[in-house]
């Protein structure tokens, strides 16, 4: 055991950020102001979202970090290691075997079960700030449930681009309530947020926390005639072959060659165990990597 | 001072209490689920349940309104050893522990402002037993419908309507815990 207190966080701080959780957990959608601490990490590296993670982790869970879907960056590496060190719990990059997965701009491929607590690290939790950037008027905005801007926001894309372009952080309301920012989620993702498990956000440099309870209502703002679409890559994985996944598109030379891979690594591995092969693939070995 | 209200306490503080919260955490993002909760030893007539709950979310920072019985000496000697949390007038408070009756009317808490519904006042009811049948419960956190023993269904109908404004509520029993937060719609069975 490390000479830290468990999950790093004093006891009053974890008070804090559990009550803060609650109303969360009470007023879906709604972003709580709670005194985010300094990390031993600089903000942007998910700060919030550890926060969070250590007022919620007990010592009997296994714990799992995803950066970009991928288990093996920099951020989810050392996110893993941190709790590894500071809570000693159990870490896994299974998305089945987790009881706590901590996330950085996806939701894993897998369908969340029950007894499954999925907590987002989120840069900027208001929706309206870039169409609004005084606080003391988006927080009027919502308590006047008055969401005209983000609609004429998309409606401006749709006018530009023929499209709403808005590909990511796709704003959604929640419970018929508020709109709420699902952290830079591709908007692909933005379907499975009405899931089995409890989600929770954290954003550690703008000092909010909001949540979504199970099988919360979560609609993706749209129009009659342009209805939101859960758009990806038109294309199959290439290493895995599949065709219901998040895709990254890499480049692979400068002679324009690129290929498609699963941005969830765990899928994609998890897959090619099973034998899938994808168009560039190379069939699963025990001992590549 | 007695020196029984020293004891009771987490006997491993940051494991007991990631424990209790996350049992609280399920109770009030499931209602209606009831959920074991215990670590606490208050003196009576708190239950085990409400003591851990104040254990687990209560400090210095958190007004506490204590309600007809549970507004002793001992429980206050308890709390203010073991939390340090004030003892204040039900509008102040951020917590209130009672039983049913004696919280009432449950119109004087704290519901939030329009700007700032997470300022409201959570109240935890002393019941003397959690029921999983009874009112049917709809609402975010329930799949479809689940239903609970609650000990009237106005009030909890009230104050949905209040919502994003409200009270959130957590009914406690033994070592029990169940919990109904603002957004659950209530009806009669």
């Amino acid at each position: 055991m490390s000479d830290y207190n468990f999950a790093y966080l004093d006891e009053q701080t974890k008070r804090m950020i559990r009550r803060a959780i609650l109303k969360g957990l009470a007023i879906p959608g709604y972003q709580v102001p709670f005194a985010s601490r300094e990390m031993p990490m600089p903000y942007g590296w998910g700060t919030g979202g550890v926060q969070v993670s250590a007022a919620t982790l007990t010592p009997d869970d296994t714990f799992k970090v995803i950066d970009q879907g991928a288990d093996d960056t920099t951020n989810a590496v050392s996110i893993r290691k941190f709790f590894e060190k500071t809570a000693g719990v159990a870490t896994t990059e299974e998305t089945s075997a987790a009881s706590v997965i901590q996330t950085r701009h996806r939701i894993p491929e897998d369908e969340l079960r029950e007894d499954q607590i999925l907590v987002y690290q989120v840069p900027i939790p208001e929706p309206l700030r870039f169409l609004e950037p005084s606080e003391v008027e988006t927080r009027k905005m919502h308590s006047l449930e008055e969401y005209g801007l983000m609609h004429v926001k998309l409606y401006e894309d749709i006018a530009k681009h023929g499209a709403i372009a808005t590909s990511y952080a796709y704003p959604v309301k929640v419970e018929g309530r508020y709109v709420m920012d699902p952290s830079p989620i591709p908007k692909f993702d933005n379907p499975k947020m009405e899931m089995a498990g409890i989600q929770l956000f954290g954003a550690g440099r703008e000092q909010r926390i909001y949540a979504l309870p199970p099988y919360c209502q979560v609609v993706s703002l749209d129009f009659d005639d342009f209805p939101f679409e859960a758009s990806k890559a038109d294309h199959a994985c290439d290493m895995c072959g599949a065709t219901d996944s998040y895709l990254d598109e890499v480049i692979m030379d400068d002679a324009g060659n690129r290929m498609f891979v699963c941005s969830d690594t765990d899928y994609c591995a998890s897959r090619r165990k099973a034998g899938h092969v994808g168009a560039q693939g190379t069939p699963f070995e025990e001992d590549a990597a | 001072m007695d020196a029984d209200v020293l004891k009771g306490g987490f006997a491993d503080a940051p494991i007991e209490a990631a424990h209790a919260f996350r049992a609280a955490m399920t109770a009030i993002a499931r209602p209606g689920k009831i959920e074991t909760l215990k670590g606490a030893v208050p003196p009576a007539p708190m239950s085990v349940a409400a003591g851990t709950l104040v254990l687990t979310l209560c400090d210095p920072d958190t007004p506490v309104f204590l309600a007809g019985e549970w507004d002793c000496q001992p429980v206050r000697d308890w709390i203010a050893f073991h939390v340090g949390a004030p003892i204040v007038s039900a509008a102040e408070a951020m917590f209130a522990i009672g039983d049913w009756a004696g919280l009432a009317p449950h119109t004087q808490f704290a519901i939030g402002t329009p700007e700032y519904p997470d300022r409201s006042a959570t109240l935890i009811v002393e019941c003397d037993a959690l029921k999983a049948d009874g009112a049917v419960l709809r609402g975010p956190g329930i799949k479809d419908t689940a239903s609970m023993g609650l000990p009237e269904v106005d009030a909890f109908q009230m104050n949905a309507m209040l919502f994003p404004l409200g009270l959130d509520f957590f009914f406690t029993s033994g070592d029990q815990v169940s919990a109904l937060p603002r957004t659950t719609k209530v009806e009669a069975a």
